[in-house]
């Protein structure tokens, strides 16, 4: 690890100033980012924690939207949506292990966009918006490839809201080593319609599978996805599974997301 | 008989108080006052020709005590290969020098070519990252296959090939295996590859060097099984330092798994370093660095061949194999895949005939050397992966198939085809016992329920031999060997009675400090816990050999059992002479001395403190202390043997192997301690399944190592696990080692891998795939592919 300056603002607005500054970077639980700087991988000249921004922790539910504060650690996603939207509590409740679900936080999660992370799949296909310090951005329009999103780099996730879906799932086919999403689906069914977000598959990231959307909107039933498997084109080869395999896994795991929705 | 805490007492380990309060004191706890640390500069390139070196920069930097390059190290020895193996044709193996620091040329990702020492860590990593290394890349060698085919591509260019040696065993029986195949009613061929893994002990490696300018002294602290060897090699072939002037000392060790065997460049710099410095000099390995430079273990290619009757009588095998050896000859990598494997070919078998021929090859991969099993991992995966292959194409059930060519109980001490004299065993009553402690019986309804579930259940079935208490010093001379492989104990009563115990193996994580106070408390008939066990560091300890092989207990425990009975001869005269009787007429039962036939009697502990107040001693019959040392060269190996069975279930959809239930049936001879025992083989299965369906050390085309952190290489984890079935009851005592023990660190290992993949093709032949095999390890997406080929 190099040296680095650390600052704990507690408001949104001193955390974006201190942003601006030359090198600096923002630490929510560090699950990505600490690693990574120990292994001098990453040289950040300040590091802005955003552990003690005020109004940035919390589960709430208003009518049927699930607001998330962006410091929201995995572990109390799990507890605190259960009742209200257990799909994305179980998506939370998988994350890592103890240690990172009660460090690293959603903000965090979708700030660095790993293509293989799980909360990605979870605002995409819920049609999440993304509030930051600045705006608020439809989870379409918000992940743009491999640890690529909308946000300036002065930008700070302070939450995500979820419309709750009337059904919804999450399927990880986890990576061996990692246990990170070789493969993650997960199916949301609304009131207008159904929306597939595929992690872990992707050289793009994150995507929806329109394919099986359509499919379901027809006939939400893993009948009515039975033959179909993710387009390989795209998709990522590695030690761990080809592109052939992992189209295989995006139509399975659809299928039994489809079967396990509740 | 100790009443509890004896031999075969189940006592709990008393070095688990410690270590689970963090109280244990490993390499990297100590730190003697002036410390300076170092760090390495390391190859990111497989193959490249050092131009320059500038070092000028780094030099320059804060803290910055001194750089160290090849070239200072050039005229100092090289770190050499322990066993010489010699070719078919009766030449020598190439044996290129393995230098301190890389000279001249780098030869795999994470070979060192500089260090340097500062202040502190991290102005020595930021040095590190000031050199200015000018390093010409060059094209790698990295598959087997392709290092032999090539003469232009050389890791060592001074040897002009990439073959270290190619091996015949046994040569003289060649052409008549040859010559059986050709005429045999049914061979059943195989290729296969046994995978490279990387050790990856919980503590990375660690040495510490320091130097006493005004005694000459140097003092080496690290990460070793064995300290003598280490101090050895140091002395005799690298640095050169006379051996009674470095002391070598591994505290305690989060684990080795072999990797901790061989003596690392890295000790010969600190230790130079600390001399040059006059100041302590550490360096503690990252795991980055522990991904590219511990050597690594298995990594064979190979084809099988087995000839049998029609009625599944074993006729002959046959193994062609290529090992790779890594860019340097590690210590013992060139005894793993020969003697540690051609030998035991011929299983648990009566087959009369068995010919192995091994190509050692350097690539630019790390070095690859002994992991816990060792070539016999490598040797049962063969035989028992052809084994079932031939039961399913002559129909015969894989049970029934071994059992028709086991060795009989009454057959022993058994001479195999591949040359070695087993000495006890009893194969059947394994595999019976196995056939119950599995419930084989209602395997059909389990299948039927997985079915049911949608998954394929299969059954998996192994049975295995190897050798181990390692090992005979006049066999491994003959064969080799640049070393003896005796062992040693030194048994100091003290005055008040309580004992310490000096011996040459090395703990860490084996139970020593239980297990070996067992045996003297056994013998003596004293409490366990006025026993302690000093081990590994030179200074305090006998010239042991330390701590592989599932060596320990039978051969230091064996040192140990005969120093002690050199001590209870030796308390016996002491005895006699305070009963003012003969010593024959004194008998030692229970802790006691007594002259028989009589109420007279002394305590052992009455005894120990005579020894040391030998105010009325006839000195000339007697000298006075109660100390006796015993270097034990055991007779032969020992032969462990166990009969496994695995049960998996197979998901059709994605290919995901789960184990269901995994059963080790062992025969480990007699047992000092049970749950030690018991744990050893849970952890061997733990590796073993780890390789089976997780763990692979793989490069690319151009020598990057894929998996070169734990995000890609995949350990196993609890929850890949299945409770494990554990019984070591059918035991056939060894009988040249005055414990019968047989050894039980590596059988988990061994046992497990074959059996795990046997498992998992019943399972796809069941659900009517035609898969024959999958190479290691069996992950979801190689067991799809093989289903959708």
């Amino acid at each position: 690890m190099y040296n680095f300056e650390f600052t704990k603002p507690t408001t949104v607005e001193d955390a974006a100033k201190a942003m601006s500054a030359e090198g600096a970077q923002a630490l929510g639980g560090g699950q990505t980012l600490l690693p990574t700087m120990k292994q001098r991988l990453a040289m950040p000249e300040i590091l802005v924690s955003l552990t003690d921004v005020e109004g940035m922790v919390g589960v709430s539910k208003a009518g049927t939207t699930l607001t998330i504060g962006g410091g929201t650690t995995h572990a109390q996603v799990a507890t605190d949506a259960a009742a209200s939207y257990p799909g994305l509590s179980a998506l939370a409740d998988g994350i890592g292990d103890p240690a990172v679900r009660n460090r690293g936080t959603i903000g965090g999660s979708l700030a660095n966009n790993d293509p293989a992370a799980c909360y990605p799949a979870a605002a995409l296909a819920s049609g999440a918006t993304i509030t930051t310090n600045k705006r608020d951005i439809l989870a379409d329009n918000y992940f743009q490839g491999m640890f690529e999103t909308a946000l300036d780099e002065t930008e700070i996730v302070t939450a995500v809201s979820f419309p709750i879906p009337e059904k919804s799932n999450y399927q990880k086919f986890v990576q061996p080593a990692s246990r990170f999403a070789l493969v993650g689906v997960f199916v949301a069914k609304t009131a207008d319609g159904v929306r597939v977000a595929v992690t872990g598959a992707s050289n793009g990231g994150v995507y929806r599978w329109t394919e099986a959307e359509t499919a379901l909107n027809g006939d939400f039933s893993a009948r009515a996805i039975e033959d179909m498997s993710g387009d390989a084109t795209d998709m990522i080869t590695d030690l761990h599974g080809s592109a052939e395999y992992r189209a295989h896994l995006v139509g399975v795991l659809t299928r039994r997301a489809v079967v396990a929705s509740s | 008989m100790a009443a509890d805490g004896g031999m075969g007492h189940a006592t709990k380990r008393r070095e688990d108080v410690r270590f689970l309060m963090g109280l244990g004191k490993y390499c990297d706890d100590h730190t003697p006052a002036k410390t300076s640390y170092c760090a390495f500069a390391r190859s990111n390139v497989a193959n490249g020709k050092i131009n320059s070196i500038d070092t000028v920069a780094a030099a320059g930097m804060p803290g910055v005590l001194a750089v160290f390059t090849g070239e200072d190290f050039a005229e100092v020895g090289g770190n050499p290969a322990g066993w010489l193996i010699n070719s078919r044709d009766g030449e020598p193996m190439k044996e290129p020098k393995r230098p301190v620091l890389a000279y001249g040329k780098v030869r795999h990702v994470g070979d060192a070519y500089a260090a340097v020492i500062a202040e502190t860590l991290e102005q020595a990593m930021d040095a590190v990252e000031a050199i200015e290394a000018d390093i010409d890349e060059l094209d790698a060698v990295v598959k087997m296959a392709d290092a032999l085919a090539n003469d232009k591509t050389l890791v060592h260019d001074e040897i002009g090939t990439n073959q270290c040696f190619d091996w015949g065993w046994i040569e003289d029986n060649r052409a008549a295996t040859d010559a059986a195949i050709k005429a045999a009613p049914h061979v059943t061929t195989l290729e296969l590859v046994n995978n490279r893994l990387v050790p990856n002990a919980m503590e990375p490696r660690c040495s510490i060097g320091e130097y006493e300018p005004g005694t000459g002294d140097y003092k080496l602290t690290t990460t070793s099984q064995n300290p003598h060897l280490t101090r050895l090699l140091i002395s005799a072939f690298v640095l050169g330092i006379p051996e009674n002037k470095l002391t070598v000392h591994s505290p305690d060790v989060g684990g080795g798994f072999g990797s901790k065997i061989y003596h690392y460049g890295e000790e010969a710099l600190v230790l130079a370093a600390a001399k040059k410095l006059n100041r302590p000099v550490k360096w503690t390995s990252t795991r980055t660095e522990a991904f590219l430079s511990d050597a690594h273990g298995r990594d064979h290619v190979t084809k099988i061949e087995l000839a049998c009757e029609k009625d599944g009588t074993f006729i002959a095998f046959r193994t062609e194999t290529m090992a790779n050896v890594g860019a340097y000859l590690s210590n013992f990598s060139t005894v793993t895949p020969t003697f540690l494997h051609g030998t035991l070919m011929a299983g648990n078998y009566t087959v009369p005939n068995v010919y192995v021929n091994v190509k050692a090859v350097f690539t630019n991969t790390a070095p690859v050397d002994a992991y816990r099993g060792a070539g016999r991992p490598e040797a049962s995966f063969s035989l028992e992966r052809v084994i079932d292959k031939a039961a399913r194409e002559l129909g015969i059930n894989p049970i029934e198939l071994r059992r028709k060519n086991f060795i009989k109980p009454d057959q022993y001490p058994f001479a195999s085809a591949a040359g070695l004299e087993y000495d006890s065993g009893n194969y059947d009553a394994l595999m019976d016992a196995l056939e119950k402690r599995a419930n084989l019986d209602g395997f059909e309804a389990r299948c039927a329920e997985s079915k049911k579930n949608g998954k394929l259940r299969g059954l998996g079935i192994n049975s295995y031999v190897e050798a181990c208490g390692i090992a005979p010093s006049n066999l491994v001379g003959i064969l080799g060997a640049r070393v003896g492989l005796y062992d040693a104990a030194t048994v100091r009563v003290n005055a008040t009675g309580n004992i310490s115990v000096m011996v040459g193996a090395h703990s860490h994580g084996q139970g020593h400090e239980t297990a070996f106070p067992q045996i003297v408390a056994d013998m003596l008939g004293i409490d366990p816990l006025s026993i302690d066990i000093v081990h590994g560091d030179t200074s305090k300890i006998p010239f042991g050999m330390g701590t592989y092989g599932s060596r320990s207990l039978a051969v230091c425990g064996s040192a140990v059992f005969r120093a002690t009975e050199k001590i209870i001869k030796k308390a016996t005269l002491i005895a006699a002479h305070m009963l003012e009787d003969e010593p024959e007429n004194v008998d030692f039962t229970d802790g006691d001395f007594a002259v028989k036939g009589t109420n007279k009697k002394v305590s052992f502990g009455e005894v120990a403190l005579k020894a040391y107040i030998p105010h009325d001693f006839p000195i000339e019959f007697i000298e006075p202390g109660l100390e006796e040392t015993a270097f034990y060269d055991p007779a032969n190996f020992t032969y462990p043997s166990g009969a496994y069975g695995c049960e998996v279930e197979v998901d059709p959809e994605t290919g995901k192997v789960d184990i269901c239930a995994m059963v080790a049936i062992d025969d480990f001879g007699n047992v000092v301690n049970p749950m030690i025992v018991t744990g050893q083989v849970q952890g061997g299965l733990a590796q073993g399944i780890g390789q089976a369906l997780l763990e692979h050390g793989i490069y690319d085309e151009n020598g990057q190592l894929l998996s070169g952190s734990f995000m890609d290489y995949a350990m196993p984890r609890a929850d890949d696990l299945p409770n494990f079935v554990v019984d070591h009851s059918n035991a056939t005592p060894c009988t040249h080692n005055p414990i019968g023990a047989k050894g039980c660190g590596e059988a988990g290992a061994i046992g497990s891998p074959p059996t795990v993949v046997n498992a998992v093709i019943d399972a796809l032949q069941r659900g009517g795939y035609d898969v024959e095999h999958i190479d290691m390890p069996v992950s979801p997406a190689r067991v799809w592919a093989a289903m959708n080929a």
